[in-house]
């Protein structure tokens, strides 16, 4: 009975420690978040910026006074980061010109990846016409340039509306998703624990999204966050060009003003050229470490190291 | 058989039953012509080398595979012809269980989370509490206890074993009337083997459970199949089946008794007196994309006579063992007008 003691003894001994990281998750959930040392150092730069552009627009509120007499004044214990063009506040700008580059990069990378999922693993799954129809799909919706498009609706309707814009971007941007979703199903479908599922008569729709879906938790999750990235480039991208109108308040474009005010060649307003960029390039840090850590969460292999 | 279903349809039956795989162009007959069937409360064994058929034979009677030809009747029905709901019904009365634990669980699901999803969709648990205690009694009947120290593991924590004993409690979730086990103990210590197969037989006596048990170990298929029959295959043809008793002690076909001659002798004396090789003349298996004309078995038969490559042989009554059907011409026909003398001139030739 050796055999059937040991495994016993091990389990039990396991056991408490299992019990007492389920008895309370939020705790769970801290040590595994601390346990990257770069990832958290990631989660602390999103949630850092998040609040800064979710909260900091309550408190400073929404309108920014300018003076123009005071134009591109240097920092001071006043103003940290000095004034711009129109002798407005560069930090409060700063703050408040977040809110819509998070918006449009959450939701346009919510969009790709929900439609890449869906439809990449649906057609990986069932295979045959449905399969054959995406693909030309993804074909047709990859040769669409997304600047031109944009620059065109742009041109026709008002694209003032972060929420438009969001959307335009999601739905350009599933097709190379869908594909790599699509070629891991082809693959996962295969294994044996889906015919086990098929054989437990689940249905599909847990197969497809309860039993393949999950294992690819991790890989989704970080092109969605690279969705995210890519999303808020092409934004900045537009505004910076001065593809969608110059309207509101938001980093891509205080990047553009400072470009056609000519800020380039002042050295009085290098921090209002460099505080948005700044900004961007650690929030895409921020996104990019913090994909390290949520692997780690999502991989049950990973996890128990 | 003592307990064969007499009038009422098998629980599973397979009718000429073929399998062909096209791969680069070659039609491989991965099973070919296969008939039998299993009653409730009967077990039947599979044994073979590897790459007889075991499996897609196997795999066929679980409905994962379509036969190329053939029929495949659940209760009578034809798997092919069912409507909606019979189909469910069949998907739930008859469960297989895989080969390769590893690769049979899903990595991100926990014990619990495997176990319970059958249960909740197929509405046999429906409070949270009734599906705790039906996964307890089930991590308990394949011998995982104390239950709470695995329901939540996954399955990279567990050892081969207790995946193995994980996939044979999933296979039991819906209370299945017919059981598929594809070497499903090979990976078990022997004293967990025991214990499950025990286990196992307990469902087959007391609830009736029909046994399809695949093994390449003839000692288990004495041991679990004894009061049931034994099918043996031999490149996707059942070359010899009968009572488990009749079969192992007196093999009518060649192949199965190079078969049982391969089982290891643990007395020296013995072990030095046996022929390596089991009698055969050739331990190659012949490639399933060219096939030996006739009797497949016939290049490396002992008793290979002229005819063996020339005519396909038929399952048939053994005349010396009234109760096993035997392919093999030789052993159903033996020739009196080309005794000895014609065996051992087709035997020696090549």
């Amino acid at each position: 009975m050796t055999a059937t003691s040991s495994p016993v003894t091990t389990a039990t001994s396991a056991a408490p420690r299992t019990k007492a990281a389920a008895a309370n998750p939020l705790r769970r959930l801290a040590s595994e978040m601390t346990r990257s040392a770069s990832g958290f150092v990631g989660l602390c730069l999103v949630l850092a910026i998040l609040l800064i552009s979710l909260v900091g627009p309550l408190i400073m509120g929404t309108d920014v006074p300018g003076d123009p007499a005071r134009a591109w004044e240097p920092p001071s214990g006043e103003h940290w980061l000095g004034l711009e063009g129109s002798g407005k506040d560069t930090l409060h700008l700063v703050v408040i010109g977040g809110r819509p580059v998070l918006m449009v990069g959450f939701l346009a990378a919510t969009i790709t990846t929900v439609i890449a999922v869906s439809i990449g693993s649906l057609a990986g799954y069932f295979g045959g016409r449905f399969d054959a129809l995406m693909l030309q799909l993804t074909d047709i919706v990859m040769t669409v340039p997304q600047i031109v498009l944009l620059a065109v609706v742009g041109a026709f309707y008002q694209l003032d509306s972060p929420t438009l814009l969001a959307v335009i971007i999601g739905v350009l941007s599933w097709p190379v998703l869908m594909r790599s979703i699509r070629a891991q199903v082809l693959s996962l479908k295969e294994r044996e624990f889906v015919e086990a599922a098929q054989l437990l008569d689940v249905g599909w729709v847990r197969i497809v999204f309860g039993e393949i879906v999950p294992n690819m938790a991790s890989y989704i999750l970080i092109n969605f966050i690279i969705a995210v990235t890519n999303a808020i480039y092409a934004m900045v991208g537009l505004y910076l060009l001065g593809l969608a109108p110059q309207r509101g308040t938001n980093w891509g474009i205080m990047i553009n003003d400072a470009w056609t005010k000519g800020a380039m060649f002042n050295p009085d307003a290098m921090p209002y050229i460099i505080a948005p960029v700044t900004m961007i390039v650690l929030l895409q840090l921020g996104l990019i470490l913090l994909t390290r850590t949520l692997e780690e969460i999502l991989n049950p292999r990973l996890r128990d190291r | 058989m003592p307990e064969s279903a007499s009038g009422a349809a098998p629980l599973i039956e397979l009718d000429g039953a073929s399998q062909v795989f096209h791969v680069k162009g070659k039609d491989l007959p991965a099973v070919s012509d296969v008939s039998l069937s299993v009653g409730e409360g009967e077990v039947l064994c599979l044994v073979g080398e590897s790459g007889s058929g075991k499996t897609t034979t196997a795999r066929l009677a679980a409905g994962l595979a379509a036969p190329s030809s053939g029929a495949v009747r659940f209760e009578g029905r034809d798997l092919a012809e069912m409507s909606r709901a019979e189909r469910r019904e069949y998907r739930r009365a008859v469960q297989y269980i895989h080969q390769d634990p590893y690769a049979s669980l899903n990595p991100i699901r926990s014990v619990r989370s495997t176990l319970s999803i059958p249960l909740r969709r197929h509405g046999l648990a429906r409070s949270g509490a009734e599906v705790e205690e039906r996964v307890d009694d089930l991590l308990r009947t394949v011998d995982l206890t104390p239950p709470e120290s695995y329901r939540e593991k996954f399955p990279h924590q567990l050892s081969g074993g207790q995946r193995q004993r994980v996939s044979v409690a999933r296979g039991l979730t819906l209370s299945p009337r017919l059981l598929i086990a594809d070497e499903s103990t090979s990976m078990l210590d022997v004293s967990i083997r025991v214990s499950l197969l025990n286990m196992l037989t307990r469902l087959r006596t007391e609830e009736g459970v029909g046994f399809i048990y695949i093994t390449h170990d003839l000692a288990l298929a004495k041991y679990f199949a004894w009061e049931g029959r034994t099918a043996v295959m031999y490149l996707g043809k059942i070359v010899e089946v009968g009572p488990t008793p009749q079969v192992i002690n007196h093999p009518q076909h060649p192949y199965t008794r190079a078969l049982l001659d391969a089982v290891p002798e643990p007395d020296p004396e013995l072990a030095r007196q046996k022929k390596a090789g089991g009698g055969l003349l050739s331990a190659d298996i012949p490639s399933l994309s060219d096939l030996p004309s006739g009797c497949t078995f016939h290049p490396r038969c002992p008793l290979a006579e002229d005819r063996c490559s020339q005519t396909v042989p038929l399952l048939s009554r053994a005349p010396a063992a009234p109760e096993q059907e035997v392919a093999c011409m030789v052993v159903t026909d033996p020739r009196p007008a080309a005794p000895a003398g014609a065996a051992g001139a087709g035997g020696a030739s090549p």
